[in-house]
């Protein structure tokens, strides 16, 4: 039992664990699934400032940073008690042209030749890092929503907002990954 | 007024109410009154979510490349059942008008569309194939042991605190 929980999950397994999140929260407290929020809610909670869109009651939406918390947690878990030994299966085509960019390390879940402290004062870290973390953050929220928010929820219950969301992180995604990332990625 | 459901909420909290669900899918007025431990259920189902997450390796930069560069069928199957199942659940919901388990009648927000979800999207997208994690993996990674990811995640933090402080001034 334990060896199986520890190889890759199927994807369908994962998707229907994932899917089941949306009764589960409007079953037990009336909550849609979101998890981009909880990156606005801990904005109202530390550094509201003056900002109108920050004053709000935050607490109200404290849930979602318990949800949050639990992902963290979770994570450790399995990271800590279900880890898998062996290299990820990366798709062949994948790892051949990553193989060419020099990210040949699939050991871990992330390639270590980008995300580890070393890089952190690089080119390379000002980009993967600050800069990427900073279009998630401001994306998500301009768009109002993210991947579980629109992708999952808002598709869900059927709102075409969600869906033209949906579309254009697929956009972007897609044009970040064919046409900028390869020059990001020889930085 | 602990526990029980109570008249209209003011005008005060329904203003409340409107500037949270300002570009957000994720709010709910609830008019029960719950200690603060009864989150933990939310907290609970998170850590269930965690360890999917990092198992079905979501959480991985790999996985997003594949997924992006139309080489993997993964993400895809993971997103679209998901998809699946949660519009059956709603679809059950519903159909059938259930209820909470506090008994309340389950509400739905209607996302209305502005052009945020257009540019938004997009800076979403060049982000999320950048980083490899959208906002829920930013936290299964620091959680998983990639500590460095705190630096990604205080960088979401800033740009979320930056589109607030801009909001007004962006076409939407």
């Amino acid at each position: 039992m334990l060896e199986t929980l520890k190889q890759p999950w199927p994807w369908y397994v994962a998707g229907a664990l994932i899917g089941l999140t949306v009764p589960y929260l409007l079953l037990v407290g009336n909550k849609t699934f979101g998890i981009s929020s909880s990156l606005r809610h801990l904005c109202a909670a530390c550094i509201p400032g003056d900002i109108k869109f920050f004053k709000y009651d935050w607490r109200k939406e404290a849930w979602n940073l318990f949800f949050v918390g639990g992902i963290a947690a979770g994570a450790f878990l399995a990271a800590t008690f279900l880890s898998d030994p062996n290299p990820i299966a990366l798709a062949e085509p994948t790892q051949a042209y990553l193989a060419t960019k020099g990210i040949s390390d699939t050991s871990h879940l992330s390639p270590a030749e980008i995300f580890s402290w070393e890089q952190l004062f690089t080119v390379r870290g000002l980009v993967f890092f600050v800069i990427g973390g900073f279009l998630v953050g401001f994306g998500t929220r301009y768009a109002g929503g993210c991947t579980s928010g629109h992708a999952i929820m808002g598709l869900s219950s059927l709102q075409w907002p969600s869906l033209v969301a949906t579309v254009m992180f697929m956009v972007g995604g897609i044009a970040m990954t064919w046409l900028i990332l390869p020059y990001l990625l020889t930085l | 007024m602990q526990n029980e459901i109570h008249q209209a909420p003011s005008a005060e909290a329904m203003a409340d109410l409107q500037t949270r669900e300002q570009d957000s899918i994720c709010v709910n007025e609830s008019t029960l009154d719950h200690p603060w431990w009864y989150n933990f259920k939310y907290a609970a189902w998170g850590i269930l979510f965690g360890i999917v997450f990092v198992k079905a390796e979501i959480v991985s930069w790999f996985r997003i490349q594949e997924m992006f560069r139309f080489e993997s069928f993964h993400m895809y199957g993971v997103i679209g059942t998901a998809v699946m199942v949660g519009l059956i659940s709603v679809l059950i919901i519903r159909r059938m008008k259930a209820r909470t388990i506090y008994g309340e009648e389950i509400h739905i927000p209607a996302k209305t569309f502005n052009k945020g979800q257009v540019f938004g999207g997009l800076i979403f997208g060049l982000g999320w194939a950048i980083t490899g994690a959208c906002p829920g993996p930013l936290f299964a990674q620091i959680g998983a042991g990639y500590s460095v990811i705190i630096v990604t995640f205080l960088s979401a933090l800033l740009g979320t605190y930056v589109y607030g402080a801009f909001r007004e001034k962006l076409p939407h």
